[in-house]
């Protein structure tokens, strides 16, 4: 990138942005909140920084319409990940107020709206741009604990293969995971070094340790009884606190913790 | 914001994966030791501190009471070595977590296995050996009640 776009950049970017909307038009019930975001655009900032927006919004809107309002009518070079918007794709995880959590599911009326609203991107992971971090590191975790059905048996004949439902329970929580990372990044042992597999790789792995149908467990309990596996979990809860989906992960690593001890699941 | 948390800009290494840990015995040992240190740890309050005349009764003649009889020097040396090695590891897993670098992790590590291994040697010889009136010794430096004793 050349010296010019920079300058040409920054001058876009003003430190404080005054709101556009003015009051008349203004929807009945909307107030105006301010959000602190965590900037960082790698071709002009050494560090990232703070930048304030304030944004007229409804009580029922979520943080992301927030986001969504400052990218559209105040900052266009905002830079954040967001798919369906529904809570499914687990893309917009995102650090807001200090806990992770998805920006389409907050909304902004259980966040204390007389307060500025803090919103930077998820720990751990390499910082990329603004609230957008690489997770590669992160899915190769995942990639590792093999999250595909392993069977050498076939099915019968013309049916899929039969499992009844208490079996099914057995994994029901794990099988809520929607990869959104706001586990793993939540994680303190996570953050040390960034070795440890992580809340979601040991989640989805549970969910097929401990299916029926399912024929590599102790391949994958192998994997997760590694020096960075499972022994390294603390059991500080802060994967269960933020996983958006109410995953109960803690306990889910505890089952496998318990299945690596008796050598089965 | 208040919290502070570094954000790595560059990838992570590349997981190493290495064959056989003894990480699934230290998180077992954790968890039984952790059990029976704190059934020892009351029981030790309990007697050094509160039993009998209290904690008044504290000194060197008490300590050699109590280590005259077998029970407590197995006691106590079940307590030290169980709490060492309990503690020990504990700082291991800080050192694992927070020393990335390659030399720094060895060389802490190594300190911290050489501190406990020498406790636990000084500490198990004082527990078997220990004599609060040592003969031959300056009488100014013993505690008042050896004159009573020799």
């Amino acid at each position: 990138m050349s010296t010019v776009t920079i300058e040409a950049a920054q001058t876009r970017i003003p430190e404080r942005t005054t709101e556009p909307t003015s009051v008349e038009d203004a929807p009945p019930g909307s107030f105006v909140v301010t959000l602190i975001i965590r900037r960082y655009i790698p071709e002009i900032d050494d560090e990232p920084r703070w930048q304030d927006f304030d944004v007229r919004v409804l009580p029922t809107d979520r943080v992301l319409d927030a986001l969504h309002k400052i990218k559209w009518e105040q900052d266009g070079s905002l830079t954040f990940r967001r798919s369906c918007a529904h809570g499914i794709c687990g893309s917009d995880a995102m650090r807001i107020n200090g806990r992770n959590r998805l920006a389409c599911k907050t909304l902004i009326k259980d966040l204390d709206p007389s307060q500025p609203i803090y919103v930077e991107a998820i720990k751990g992971l390499p910082l990329e741009k603004d609230l957008v971090v690489d997770m590669e590191p992160f899915y190769e975790s995942y990639k590792q604990i093999q999250p595909f059905l392993i069977a050498n048996s076939t099915p019968p004949a013309g049916r899929e293969r039969v499992q009844n439902p208490v079996a099914r329970e057995r994994f029901d929580d794990t099988t809520k995971c929607i990869l959104c990372a706001a586990c793993t990044s939540s994680c303190p042992v996570f953050w040390t070094d960034g070795q440890y597999f992580g809340p979601a790789a040991i989640v989805n792995a549970h969910r097929f340790i401990f299916d029926d149908r399912d024929e590599g467990a102790q391949v994958r309990l192998d994997i997760l009884n590694d020096k960075e596996g499972v022994w390294r979990c603390r059991t500080t809860f802060n994967c269960s606190e933020a996983c958006p989906r109410g995953i109960e992960i803690t306990k889910a690593i505890k089952e496998v913790k318990q299945a690596i001890l008796t050598g089965k699941p | 914001m208040a919290t502070t948390i570094d954000t790595p800009r560059s990838a992570p290494v590349v997981r190493s994966r290495r064959g056989k840990n003894l990480e699934k015995w230290g998180w077992i040992f954790m968890r039984a030791s952790g059990l029976v240190l704190v059934v020892l740890l009351f029981g030790h309050l309990f007697v050094n501190l509160y039993a009998g005349e209290g904690v008044s009764a504290l000194d060197f003649g008490f300590v050699a009471g109590k280590w005259a009889n077998p029970f407590w020097q197995w006691y106590d040396l079940l307590l030290l070595w169980l709490s060492l090695i309990h503690g020990a590891n504990g700082m291991r897993t800080l050192i694992n977590d927070y020393s990335t670098g390659r030399y720094m992790n060895r060389i802490l590590k190594l300190s911290l296995g050489g501190a406990t291994v020498a406790l636990l040697l000084l500490g198990t010889l004082v527990i078997f050996t220990f004599d609060p009136c040592p003969a031959a010794s300056d009488p100014e430096l013993l505690p008042s009640f050896c004159a009573a004793v020799s």
